[in-house]
């Protein structure tokens, strides 16, 4: 297939292995850093019981997941409910197959880049399957047949309408810089520096278009100020109302894999990737590898807790004002950017 | 004269959302790093203010002998009449009764103070305990020596002190 013998398909397994339990254990950090943060932001302490400093909290939630009882209300429509969760869970953890997570080294005779596929369209299958996980909330919300799931559902899909067109057109700036859509050449563009004091990273040539993309970003993952698909106060539980047990839970994870694909996304697109400022990674051998690694966790980490910062500290925003925000604020800026990029790109080319 | 409403109107920098965010922000990264005020119960107690009415102990006198002389005052006076005893002839010279038996029902206690109020020997107290579950129903009909040892645990005034002392936190 492709021209792969079987060192090929070993590595490439190795890779995917490697992501999705990688993805995995953030998500179990993830969800104790959650509880830990919002209780430091509140004075408090938060759950520090279960081993040392809580650390197996997350252990212990999934456990109590499982035993807790499966529920299948009568009324549901059987098919969509069972697959609504799978439909939030997978296309967040395929997002992240196409994003490089750092610098390519040589073994076993060939090229090993870290990244599962380069694609040529990289970022538009990425755009293409965050749209495909609001089917899940959509489903779900729909398949529950009772009301307040569906409320929920029907706000995640008119909340997509509004955020999708912003996110899409705040990236175009950078696509006119780059010239790809292959999020490998993305980040090789980064590297270097502006000005000669700041790294070239993209959040210094596209700051609008960073700020779209990072507001947008919030809608996209349910996070507050935009969580209005599963408002607790007014909506019990949005969409996942009807859930329970490890239904519940998938739609739990797939929404934190969602987080951890969005920051790494937007580590990629705008900090650079895996690329370390005014290092030569690659003069570095393996330490580089390793460097490029460790960037690349520390510049998501960064956003893992901006994401986790900003749902402490705002309050939700109303449904009429994040569709003005996205149509009448977002998308003109986006466009503005788009027009300046342009201008910028003409006069010095 | 009717009052006409003002419309709130938010500075220019309030709408553009981005300024007051940050702010928000920053308030609450201060708050991450600041003193946490979550208590480490049961480990660390939380010591109650003095006149707390808590657990009922009954007290000694400085030989250990108890106070109390069984003139059956404090369950008259009780209102939730949950005071038992059964009295008996005092051991020692300087009293005619002692209580045989004493008993103070905590299921039906309502921590009230009228024992306390009106023993004439002080012999009866409400103490800073405030932690006295139990699994069974049984376990919260307190006998004497239950009732003595609360005394014994209290009668330093250091009972909270001592709970953190423990455990070491
Ligand atoms: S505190 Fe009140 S209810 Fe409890 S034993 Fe004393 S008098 Fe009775
Ligand atoms: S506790 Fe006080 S009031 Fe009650 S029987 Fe003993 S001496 Fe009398």
């Amino acid at each position: 297939m492709f021209g792969m013998d079987w060192i090929d398909l070993g590595i490439l397994l190795t890779k995917v292995m490697l992501v999705i339990a990688v993805n995995f254990l953030i998500l179990m950090i993830m969800e104790l850093a959650e509880r830990r943060v919002s209780a430091f932001m509140q004075d408090r302490v938060g759950p520090n019981r279960v081993g040392p400093f809580g650390l197996l909290q997350p252990v212990a939630d999934g456990i109590k997941f499982l035993f807790k009882e499966e529920i299948t209300p009568s009324q549901v429509e059987r098919t969509l409910y069972w697959l609504a969760p799978a439909l939030v869970l997978v296309p967040a953890l395929l997002t992240f197959s196409v994003i490089p997570f750092g610098m390519s080294f040589s073994a076993f005779g060939r090229e090993i880049t870290l990244q599962i596929a380069d694609l040529q369209v990289g970022l538009l299958f990425i755009f293409a399957l965050v749209s495909l996980a609001v089917y899940g909330t959509v489903l779900g919300g729909w398949a529950a047949n009772s009301k307040y799931p569906l409320l929920g559902g029907l706000r995640a899909s008119s909340q997509m309408i509004s955020y999708e067109l912003s996110i899409g057109m705040s990236i175009i700036g950078v696509l006119m810089l780059v010239g790809s859509l292959r999020l490998s050449e993305v980040v090789a563009y980064q590297t270097g520096s502006l000005f000669t004091i700041l790294p070239r990273w993209n959040i210094f040539t596209q700051p609008l278009g960073f700020l779209i993309f990072l507001i947008a970003s919030f809608a996209e993952t349910n996070r507050l100020p935009f969580d209005l698909p599963e408002t607790e106060p007014e909506l019990v539980g949005g969409y996942h109302t009807e859930y329970s047990s490890m239904k519940f839970a998938m739609f739990f994870m797939g929404e934190y894999i969602a987080l951890i694909t969005t920051s790494a996304l937007l580590t990629t697109l705008f900090l650079g990737g895996w690329d370390v400022p005014w290092v030569d990674e690659a003069a570095l051998g393996s330490w580089g590898v390793l460097l490029s690694l460790a960037a690349f966790a520390v510049k998501t980490g960064f956003f893992l807790f901006l994401f986790l910062w900003v749902r402490w500290t705002l309050p939700r925003f109303r449904f009429d004002q994040l569709m003005h925000l996205g149509w009448k604020v977002l998308l003109p800026l986006a466009i503005v950017n788009i027009l300046a990029t342009g201008l910028f790109l003409y006069l010095a080319p | 004269m009717s009052v006409k409403p003002v419309a709130y109107q938010p500075h220019w920098s309030d709408r553009f959302y981005l300024f007051a965010v940050l702010k928000g922000m920053v308030i609450t990264l201060k708050h991450f790093f600041k003193k946490k005020y979550t208590v480490q119960y049961p480990e660390v107690k939380w010591p109650v203010p003095k006149g707390h009415r808590g657990a009922i102990r009954l007290n000694k006198d400085e030989q250990g002998r108890m106070l109390c002389v069984a003139c059956e005052m404090c369950s008259t006076a009780c209102p939730a009449k949950c005071i038992t005893m059964k009295a008996a002839v005092s051991p020692w010279p300087d009293r005619e009764k002692y209580p045989l038996t004493f008993e103070i029902n905590m299921l039906r206690c309502i921590l009230c103070g009228m024992c306390q109020e009106a023993c004439p020997e002080k012999a009866i107290e409400l103490t800073e305990i405030y932690d006295f579950s139990a699994y069974t129903r049984q376990d919260l009909i307190w006998d004497r020596e239950r009732l003595l040892k609360n005394y014994d645990l209290t009668c330093d005034g250091r009972y909270f002190e001592r709970s953190r002392e423990e455990t070491g936190l």
